[in-house]
This record gives structure tokens, C-alpha cells and sequence, in this order.
């Protein structure tokens, strides 16, 4: 009979690896086993299986995680590894996944370390702000380390080497062992008391992580921190750091780079001393130089070397001034000029002897105009004059009484009688003739006939 | 001035002036940068310089001066006592 549906193994070994990688009791766990089958792959991949007394695990590392890991692994050895269980596909294989792997036996001191350090970390002992500058030139060393070992052996040589003149003060403890930690405390306690060392180099020569235990304790770190003179860490092991490392205000990898990290070497301090005193000089000589380009510039001033110059200058600016206020007056003083004779030539414009003049002349000449005139005006009426004599002449009454005409005036002689109406008979009368005058009365009347007249 | 103290626990310096190395070099180097300031008065410009030399000149005998102590504490009956310390020539 056929299945309604076969899975391929593909699909089977994809399910099974879901599985696996879904199960959190298989992920992220740790695992205690000894290596066997250590293959280190030229892909930087490594290969081994870990097994106890009744089991097998096959387990990859890859080299992103290999790279970082503080030991190398070998057939036989106990580890502790971290990972998780997933499956090869291709192989239909389950197999450990590793991410991180350690010695065993040391694996709770591991984990002790972490929490320590973590805690220490939160407290603020390892902060930056907290570390003490270490002294430039310290006159004394405090060594705390084991009297015995290489350690102190080398501190005492470098610092010979760098300066002989560096005094060591040695306190002697035990580096490693159940007594290690607290003789340490007790040592940075007893130099801080003391106060005569400049700097504390605190360490021991390099070791398995369980030697070097003493400076992963509490106590220790504390203690370095507490301490009133800064603290040079040496533990030696390059790669690893200890509690006390983070704790201290400067850390050496080894107790040799810790003496040369405390004491300067004398030959560079030398040095600087020449290379001060050199700045010293270059500064003093500037300055005297400076001070004396002063005292040339003053010193060189014309003022001082040709004193008469300066005068020269002020005569001569004198000069000048004295020439500008020439021309200025006499630029004055023409323009004055030109005004006035413009201001003549005006007023001589409107002089009023010309018009005197001219109306004398308009006099005269009127006058004689005047004279000819009057002269011709007199000379016709003279002349029409002299006519109307002769023509009154030729009108006379005396004329006409010459030819024997007569005018009869009444008695009082003033009023001439005209008709014969005005005189009665007996009246007196006057008759006027061209010589003279007869005294007559009127003794008739006699009327005359208007027709002829 | 240094008549009490520390002139009697430290036999190796009972005529120096009191003045160490460091505060003799901080001194030069304040004066140092006093001068190369250039923000001084010539005249006191020539006493720091000169300031400055006796200065030099102190921290050059300091260095000198290479009779070195090497000591070691031991706890005893009566507190911590110095004992002199030569270092062991084994491989430790």
C-alpha cells in the first residue's frame, strides 16, 4: 500500500533541526566534557568531540568564535563549553554548536571572576575618574610581591637599570595560596601606613589563573583602591586581566614593564633636564633679544642721532606755513582788489555828475529852445502887433472925424447919442471932432424919413 | 626650617635643602613655560632663568646621588623593621 505522502530526508533532517534549535533546554547550555578528536581546520574551524565516561557529543567551534579563546585546545583536556545542539543537514548529524570554552576545574572560578568583576564594575572602583596619577620621579618603590620569585627580581633590575637612585622598599607576600590574598591586603595597608613609598607595584610572575588567583579576590581589589598611594598592577599574563588590573590606577603586563612604568629612566630625565634648561635659554635669549631690538629702535630714533634733523623738519614745516599764509593773503588781498574795482566800476556806473551833466546839458539846451521860441513867438507877435496898430490905426474914429466925421457925446460926456431920441430941445451937448470939442445946445428936432434913408 | 621630622628618619638626606626631585622639576617646568610665555619682565626673567638653572643643577645632582636603598619590612615583636635585601639569583 502507498503512503498518502512520503517526506524526503531533507525535509526530515530540516524538521529535526527545528526541533532541536526550538528546544531551549538544548540552547545556550553549557557543557563538561574532555576533548578527543581535535581537528584545528585550515578554515580556522575547529573539530573535536567532547565525551564523559559513557558518552559522545560531536562539537564545531567556529574560527569567528575560536579566535577570542584564552587557551588552546588539545586531545585530552577537560572543558567547559557553551553552546547549543543544532544538526548538520547534509549528514543527518546532531553536533554542539561552541561559542565559548574554558579549562575545566576552573570553570566556577571563571564564573566567580565574572560576577566579581561585574559588581565591582557597577560600585565604580574601576572607573577612570577614580585612578590616581601616578608621581613622575618617585624617590621610593613599594614592591609587594613574593621575595622569592622572578618578579622581584626583575623590578629590582629595571630599576636599577633605569635610575640606581630609586629607593625600593620591599613588604614580602605570599602570591599564591589560601594566605595569599590576605597577606597582600595586609601589605598595601602597612605602605599606606608607612607613607614613605611614592608608588606601589603590587604583582607577582605570570601563572595559571589559579596561581594568579589572590588578585582576583574582593579583598584585594578593595584594597589597592583604598590605597592613599597609587598602584602600579603586575600580575604577568599578557593576555588575561585581573580584578586587581582593573582595580589598580595603571597596570603593567609584567612586573618588569611595572619598574619601567614607575621609574623614569634617569638618562631621559637628563635629557630633559638639558632639553629644559635649553627652552630656558632660547626664552631668556628671546627675551634679551626683544628687549635689546627695543632699546636699538629707541636708541636709533633721529631724535637721538640727529637731533638738529627734527628741527630741519619744524623749520621747515615753519616755511611752508609761512608760504601758505603769504599766498592766502595775497590771495585775499587780490580778490579784495578785483571787488573793489568791480564795486567802482558799478558806482562809477551810476555817478551822478554824468547825470548832473547830462541834465545841465538837457537845461541849456532846453533854455535855448526856450529862448528861440519865446524870441519867435514875440517876433510874430510883434509883427501881428504892428498890423493890428495899422489896421486900428486905419479904424480910428479920429480918421473918419478926419474926413469930417463928428461924435455927439450928452452934457456929462459918457455916453455917445446915437439917435435923436436921447435929446430933447434945449439939451446940452458935446460934438467931437478931429481937433477939438464944441460946447452946443439943441434948439431943434427934426426927423428924417427911414426911406431914403 | 626641616629641623623636625623628616630630617631624622631619613639619614641619607640630613644636609639637602627640603625640597624633592619632583617639586624641583615642577618648579623648573612652571618656570619654563613662565619664560617661554615670554610674558615677563626682563629682570625677572633673569632671576627665573637663573632660578631655573640652580633648579636644573639640583635635579642633576639628584640624580646623582645613586646610593641606593634596597630594604625589605619584616614584621617583628616591636612593628615592621628594615632589613637589607638582595635578591636571590635562582629562577623562581
Amino acid at each position: 500500500m502507498e503512503p498518502a505522502r512520503a517526506l524526503s530526508i531533507r525535509d526530515v533532517n530540516r524538521l529535526i533541526k527545528m526541533k532541536l534549535e526550538g528546544d531551549s533546554g538544548l540552547q545556550d547550555i553549557w557543557l563538561r566534557g574532555e576533548i578527543s578528536n581535535f581537528t584545528f581546520h585550515s578554515s580556522g574551524h575547529m573539530y573535536f568531540t567532547l565525551k564523559d565516561e559513557g558518552s559522545r557529543l560531536k562539537c564545531i567551534m567556529f574560527a569567528s568564535y575560536n579566535q577570542r579563546l584564552p587557551f588552546a585546545p588539545k586531545d585530552g583536556m577537560k572543558v567547559l563549553a557553551r553552546g547549543g545542539i543544532s544538526v548538520y543537514e547534509r549528514d543527518g548529524q546532531y553536533q554542539f554548536y561552541a561559542t565559548a570554552m574554558q579549562p575545566d576545574g576552573i570553570g566556577s572560578l571563571y564564573l566567580a571572576f565574572e560576577q566579581l568583576k561585574k559588581k565591582l564594575e557597577l560600585e565604580g572602583l574601576f572607573l577612570d575618574s577614580a585612578k590616581r596619577e601616578l608621581p613622575r620621579y618617585p624617590r621610593t618603590v613599594g614592591v609587594i610581591t613574593s621575595p622569592t620569585g622572578a618578579a622581584v627580581r626583575d623590578i629590582l633590575i629595571t630599576i636599577e637599570r633605569r635610575n640606581p637612585g630609586v629607593d625600593v622598599l620591599l613588604y614580602p607576600v605570599s602570591v599564591q595560596g589560601t594566605g595569599a590574598a590576605p597577606s597582600i591586603v595586609k601589605a598595601i595597608r602597612a605602605m599606606n601606613e608607612l607613607a614613605e613609598a611614592d608608588v606601589l607595584i603590587v604583582g607577582r610572575g605570570g601563572g595559571s589563573l589559579e596561581e594568579l588567583w589572590a588578585f582576583n579576590e574582593e579583598a584585594v581589589a578593595r584594597a589597592i583602591r583604598a590605597s592613599a598611594i597609587p598602584v602600579i598592577s603586575a600580575v604577568g599574563h599578557e593576555t588575561d586581566f585581573t580584578i586587581s588590573d582593573f582595580a589598580a590606577d595603571l597596570r603593567a603586563a609584567t612586573p618588569t614593564a611595572a619598574a619601567e612604568l614607575a621609574v623614569r629612566h634617569s638618562g631621559e630625565v637628563r635629557q630633559g633636564l638639558v632639553h629644559l634648561e635649553q627652552r630656558m635659554a632660547k626664552s631668556l635669549s628671546g627675551l634679551l633679544g626683544k628687549a635689546r631690538e627695543r632699546w636699538q629702535n629707541a636708541a636709533r630714533s633721529p631724535y637721538f642721532t640727529q637731533p638738529r634733523r627734527s628741527l630741519l623738519v619744524q623749520a621747515e614745516r615753519l616755511d611752508r606755513l609761512r608760504d601758505r599764509l603769504r599766498h592766502r593773503v595775497q590771495a585775499e588781498h587780490a580778490k579784495a582788489k578785483e571787488r573793489l574795482s568791480r564795486l567802482n566800476g558799478r558806482l562809477s556806473a551810476v555817478n551822478p555828475n554824468q547825470q548832473a551833466a547830462f541834465a545841465r546839458k538837457r537845461i541849456s539846451s532846453a533854455k535855448r529852445g526856450l529862448e528861440l521860441a519865446m524870441n519867435g513867438i514875440i517876433r510874430q507877435r510883434q509883427s501881428q502887433f504892428g498890423s493890428l496898430v495899422r489896421h486900428l490905426d486905419a479904424l480910428s474914429p479920429l480918421k473918419v472925424m478926419a474926413r469930417g466925421y463928428s461924435l455927439v457925446y450928452d452934457e456929462r460926456e459918457k455916453s455917445l447919442i446915437r439917435t435923436i431920441n436921447e435929446v430933447q430941445p434945449g439939451d446940452l451937448i458935446h460934438v467931437r471932432l478931429a481937433d477939438g470939442k464944441l460946447d452946443c445946445q439943441v434948439w431943434g428936432i427934426e426927423g428924417e424919413e427911414q426911406a431914403n434913408g | 626650617m626641616a629641623k623636625s621630622g623628616s630630617a631624622d628618619n631619613s639619614a641619607k638626606e640630613t644636609a639637602a635643602p627640603a625640597i624633592t626631585f619632583e617639586q624641583a622639576m615642577e618648579t623648573l617646568e612652571t618656570i619654563v613655560a613662565k619664560l617661554e610665555s615670554g610674558d615677563v619682565p626682563l629682570e625677572t626673567a633673569i632671576e627665573l632663568f637663573q632660578e631655573g638653572m640652580s633648579l636644573s643643577k639640583l635635579c642633576g645632582q639628584k640624580l646623582e646621588q645613586v646610593e641606593r636603598r634596597i630594604e625589605m619590612l619584616v614584621e617583628g615583636d616591636a612593628g615592621l623593621q628594615r632589613k637589607p635585601f638582595a635578591a636571590s639569583k635562582e629562577e623562581a
